[in-house]
């Protein structure tokens, strides 16, 4: 495995801290980057060689449970590249970084969004979750300040007053969510991959990420359904 | 103490010794998840205690903690191309710094926890250049030229009085 030989280089890490301050790059913004670390170290560069680059990064950073993983953002359908946690078993980075309460906060409010129809809780809903908290109570204004943090630390993204999982979220969590919320969680049924927002089939029930609807019905006439043949409801993105 | 029972340090020998006994998946895995608790810390700008080093990561692995440390801070050089500091040997207090040379036009991310950093070191500075020690008032003084009031909300800092008293002092 020529990835496994390859040695880390100072571009190499210059690339996983800028990486890691920012939690998560879209594709072109991580292309430049790699660009930019090949130049300033002085380190070979090709500019389709980014895979390998991250590749190389990665065979480092498996020891430590730790990855640089590639996903789509479901709201314009373009790539991103987050360096995340493999633990499967809890929510490992957050836990060290925020109190029970919040955490328990963050928790409750990822239940509702996964089981919404449109993949958005809204802030409402969420703040009445705070004075029920098992592990301690919060006020409302505590609540809103502690999603604000989510927000900045990309756990969460707001809308209009409402609240879906961030793209670096989706990315870091989509094994935890697919094994904690089967029967909740939606795939989708072009891409396989975890749909938090999602348009759904009213026939048959499947869903599709937004930008995978906009892909899949571009070439088509009328827009029928993958699974039931049935006409697509939905307005196309 | 703080320190949760490492008052009496062993012997380089007497850890190794120690390390024998356990099971080296086992200490990789904590010197894997003291990397990781560093390195979340370090994002956040807070210097991390020794105290919660070993209360939230080593736990019932303190007789080997420093092999843990060592091997964390090499994975650190490694693979991040970070140093662990130690800037406060008497309370034993680290940072991480880059040990990669400063690059022009450098795009590390901006937010609300840099400017706090900036704020922090200015205030700093104002108690280095009064001789390390400055009341209270003093400071407030300062802070009130750069317009920052205890009593009022300031867009980008929110509660400075809460920011100053709570969040600097720790």
């Amino acid at each position: 495995n020529i990835a496994m030989a390859a040695q880390m280089t100072d571009a190499h890490r210059r690339f996983l801290q800028v990486l890691m301050s920012h939690g998560i790059m879209e594709g072109s913004e991580a292309r430049k980057l790699h660009r930019r670390c090949c130049e300033i170290h002085k380190v070979y560069y090709a500019h389709d060689k980014l895979d390998d680059f991250i590749s190389t990064i990665n065979s480092h950073l498996q020891p430590l449970f730790m990855q640089i993983r590639k996903g789509m953002s479901e709201v314009d359908g373009r790539a991103h590249y987050a360096l995340v946690n493999l633990s499967e078993t809890e929510i490992t980075k957050m836990a060290s970084d925020y109190a029970e309460n919040e955490l328990e906060l963050f928790r409750k409010t990822m239940d509702l969004i996964i089981s919404s129809e449109n993949g958005f809780a809204s802030s409402t809903d969420i703040l009445n979750l705070a004075d029920q908290l098992k592990t301690k109570k919060m006020k409302k204004k505590e609540a809103e300040q502690v999603l604000k943090v989510f927000v900045e630390d990309k756990w969460l993204s707001e809308r209009n007053g409402e609240y879906t999982l961030h793209t670096r979220c989706i990315i870091e969590m989509e094994q935890y969510i697919l094994s904690n919320y089967q029967d909740v969680a939606r795939k989708c049924n072009i891409c396989h991959s975890l749909a938090i927002q999602s348009q759904v089939c009213e026939s048959c029930g499947i869903g599709m990420h937004l930008p995978c609807v906009r892909k899949y019905f571009r070439a088509q006439t009328e827009p029928r359904c993958p699974q039931c043949n049935d006409f697509w409801s939905c307005d196309i993105p | 103490d703080e320190d949760f029972g490492l008052s009496q340090t062993p012997t380089h020998s007497q850890v190794q010794r120690n390390l024998e006994r356990r099971s080296q998946d086992q200490v990789n895995k904590k010197v894997s998840e003291l990397v990781q608790f560093l390195l979340v810390k370090d994002q956040k700008k807070i210097p991390i205690k020794r105290a919660d080093i070993l209360k939230k990561v080593i736990r019932e692995y303190k007789d080997v903690y420093s092999e843990i440390v060592n091997r964390a801070g090499r994975t650190l050089q490694q693979v991040f191309g970070l140093q662990l500091v130690e800037i406060d040997t008497k309370h034993h207090i680290y940072i991480l710094t880059s040990s990669l040379p400063r690059a022009e036009g450098e795009n590390l991310r901006r937010d609300n926890q840099t400017a706090k950093l900036g704020l922090l070191i200015v205030i700093l500075s104002f108690i280095f250049m009064k001789g390390n020690s400055v009341k209270d008032g003093a400071i407030w003084e300062f802070l009130r030229r750069l317009r920052l009031q205890p009593g009022e909300r300031h867009e980008v800092f929110g509660d400075v009085k809460k920011l100053v008293t709570e969040e600097f002092v720790r």
